[in-house]
């Protein structure tokens, strides 16, 4: 299983003076890893001014920088700062959590499948939800907390459990399914078992949504993310000795398990706070990651995975509020119908001989 | 990772070894132990549920059938879903051992490779659009979504340079899963209707359907079994990387592709007769890889058999776990097979795909 997975890299052609055509390949690299990287930055940039000026309301730029300065123009104010800005803003940051957190799942157990959305973590934040939505009436902050409390839980629960003397990879994948299958099972039980008003509720909340954005969400949002994105890149290290495999992390000096629970900690946490802030926003985590690796061509990257799951999640609220007009879609409705389409056409333009994996 | 795991942990790994290494007679046994099993569960399937008959009686009506006996007519009421779950349990767990070949994943399963995306996308659209009930409504829409997204997988997985490497399968599925998935939300939270039908089909159930069913799901089940049985040496070389396979005389690009044909008429032909059922695929072949290795000569039949106890199993515990209703064995198989097998991987040296 392995090394099928991780997908060989292709070896540069050697020409007569290896050293030096090597340092030579690497600047290239660098410099195209950086243009990249600027560029999905750029695009983050400008569907995120699109979404805050555009839209069924539409504000001037001059006027937009006119209410960032205090100025107080009837309705435009009130629409942008209050309603259109922390969206976009909240859009932002799970984006950047989700992208980052399935791209640390995926490369740590080196399985493009294994992201916190199918391996249980997000069941977990799922199944709390919808409990204290069906059977508790809870709406809100209420469920925005279960739902963090869900999520922990069961990431520790799956750790836990998987654990014997140390915890394998494979062993955390097939452990993680297990819950999955229960938790799902759970919400699809509580969703036949209900009114259909509260099952519809219970739907709406599954696919994720940005509709309950406020200044207060995207403030607590911020700060865990102060917290937990350094984290993520000091760790980032040893998550490429991991995805080595563990022999060959712990043979370059890793300490294999201790920094594996790091990056699993840190993932989880980035999950969980975005699934609390908008409901567990379909497919961001694990579409990010496959796709950041193959635009920077097969190299895993977990600065790129966040940019492309900002731009997921932009363009989707964009597209979910827009696309049909007089209905607003929530944006998980949209992020797997935008973001897969995406996915396959580079799959099935993979040319390059390794690229496909 | 299976090297390494033995290499820093020599003691509980080294005595499992020549157990596993598996010698025919003893397997043989196992799979005909395995089959009285299953025959135990589908005649614990005919006897148990609202209204329990005795053992006796439910011989008799098999033997001799009677038709003003109310028993033996309970029993008889009871033959359809027996088979149904039967058929269905044989088709998911022998596609989920192939596809976990085939795409050398162990999270490829029908659920995650899309299958059962496409066909949940193809029923709501019915319901929505045509307004379509009842399970021999679905019946065909759920078929021609399966082929259908199987089919775009296996096509987009197969595009580029090195055709379908099993990467690129299970990303290609996972992501039009995604995708499919998003469509059908978006159905779902804008008609109430559609999801008030729908809930109920997702789950998953074995009650309700008639012989007439049966009569157009069958045939296909059949020809998918037959075809996927014969899989198992072609699984085996495949599991050895796509170059050690070509190496030995493989042709790798067919023989992915004839599994792959095998997988979708299976999954087409389950989800059509019984709705998405996820956890079975999944979970099976990798509890019998715990009792036989990792030959799939052995995997298939094995899974053959085992899929089927586990969803009749599931069945009758969800007929008498929440009296007077029952509760549908999709959901059951997850809440019964998910503790066993989490005990499973806990407890055994994996055998890795």
């Amino acid at each position: 299983m392995s090394a099928s997975l991780t997908g060989a890299r292709p070896a540069p052609r050697l020409p007569v003076r290896p050293a030096t055509a090597l340092a030579a390949v690497r600047v290239r690299r660098r410099r195209s890893t950086g243009t990249r990287l600027a560029a999905a930055g750029a695009v983050v940039v400008v569907l995120f001014a699109v979404n805050v000026l555009l839209g069924s309301y539409t504000v001037t730029v001059p006027d937009f920088f006119r209410i960032l300065a205090g100025a107080d123009i009837p309705g435009a104010s009130f629409i942008v700062l209050e309603n259109k800005l922390p969206r976009a803003v909240i859009g932002v940051l799970i984006g950047v959590a989700f992208g980052i957190a399935g791209s640390v799942f995926q490369t740590m157990l080196r399985n493009p499948l294994a992201s916190p959305d199918i391996i249980g973590i997000s069941y977990g934040a799922s199944a709390s939800a919808v409990t204290a939505i069906v059977l508790f009436g809870a709406a809100g902050a209420a469920v925005s907390l279960s739902a963090l409390a869900g999520a922990l839980a069961v990431a520790a629960a799956i750790y836990l459990v998987s654990r014997r003397g140390g915890v394998a990879g494979y062993r955390l994948i097939l452990v993680g399914i297990g819950f999955a299958a229960v938790l799902h099972a759970l919400v699809s039980f509580l969703i036949t078992r209900t009114d259909l008003r509260t099952a519809s509720e219970a739907v709406l909340w599954l696919g994720g949504s940005l509709n309950s954005s406020s200044w207060d969400r995207a403030t607590v949002l911020a700060l865990a993310l102060v917290v937990l994105l350094p984290a993520a890149a000091v760790l980032s290290r040893s998550l490429q000795g991991l995805e080595l495999g563990d022999d060959a992390a712990a043979g370059l000096g890793v300490r294999v398990e201790a920094s594996r629970l790091g990056l699993l900690s840190t993932a989880v946490a980035l999950a969980a706070v975005a699934t609390a802030a908008a409901g567990p926003v379909a497919s961001v985590a694990f579409l990010s990651g496959p796709i950041a690796r193959r635009l920077l061509g097969n190299r895993p990257s977990l600065a790129m995975a966040a940019l492309v799951g900002a731009v997921i999640v932009l363009a989707a609220d964009f597209a979910a509020a827009n696309l049909v007009p007089g209905i607003s879609l929530p944006v998980g409705v949209v992020t797997g119908a935008l973001g897969a389409p995406f996915l396959l056409w580079l799959l099935a333009t993979a040319n390059r001989s390794g690229q496909g994996g | 990772m299976a090297v390494q795991a033995s290499a820093l942990r020599p003691g509980p790994a080294a005595p499992d070894r020549p157990r596993r290494r598996s010698s025919t007679p003893r397997t043989l046994a196992k799979l005909v132990l395995t089959a009285m099993v299953l025959l135990a569960f589908c005649l614990a399937s005919l006897t148990i549920g609202a209204r329990s008959v005795g053992v006796g009686t439910m011989l008799d009506a098999v033997t001799a059938f009677d038709p003003s006996n109310g028993d033996h007519a309970v029993v008889l009421s009871r033959v359809p879903r027996t088979v149904i779950g039967l058929l269905v349990g044989a088709a998911l767990a022998c596609a989920g051992a192939a596809l976990q070949g085939v795409a050398r994943n162990p999270l490829a399963d029908p659920g995650i490779l899309g299958i059962n995306a496409g066909a949940s996308l193809a029923v709501v659209v019915g319901i929505h659009l045509f307004g379509l009930t009842g399970a021999s409504g679905y019946i065909w829409c759920a078929f021609a979504g399966a082929g259908t997204a199987a089919v775009v997988v296996y096509a987009v997985a197969s595009l580029g340079r090195e055709g379908a490497t099993p990467v690129k399968l299970a990303l290609a599925g996972a992501a039009l899963a995604a995708g499919l998935a998003s469509l059908t939300n978006a159905v779902l939270v804008s008609s109430q209707e559609t999801l008030d039908a729908f809930r109920f089909w997702q789950v998953g159930t074995l009650s309700g359907r008639g012989w007439d069913v049966i009569g157009t799901v069958a045939p296909f089940l059949v020809v998918g079994l037959a075809l996927t049985l014969a899989t198992g040496k072609v699984l085996n070389s495949l599991a050895l990387g796509d170059d050690v396979a070509r190496g030995l005389g493989q042709n790798v690009g067919l023989a992915r592709g004839v599994t792959a044909l095998g997988v979708v008429i299976l999954c087409g032909a389950a989800t059509a007769a019984a709705g998405p059922i996820a956890f079975v695929g999944l979970v099976i072949p990798h509890m019998v890889r715990l009792v036989v290795g990792a030959d799939y000569r052995w995997i298939l039949p094995f899974s053959a058999l085992l899929g089927p106890v586990l969803l009749l199993g599931a069945d009758i515990l969800g007929r008498v776990v929440l009296p007077p209703g029952e509760v549908q064995v999709g959901i059951m198989t997850a809440v019964v097979g998910a503790p066993f097998f989490i005990w499973l991987v806990r407890r055994r040296t994996m055998a890795q795909l």
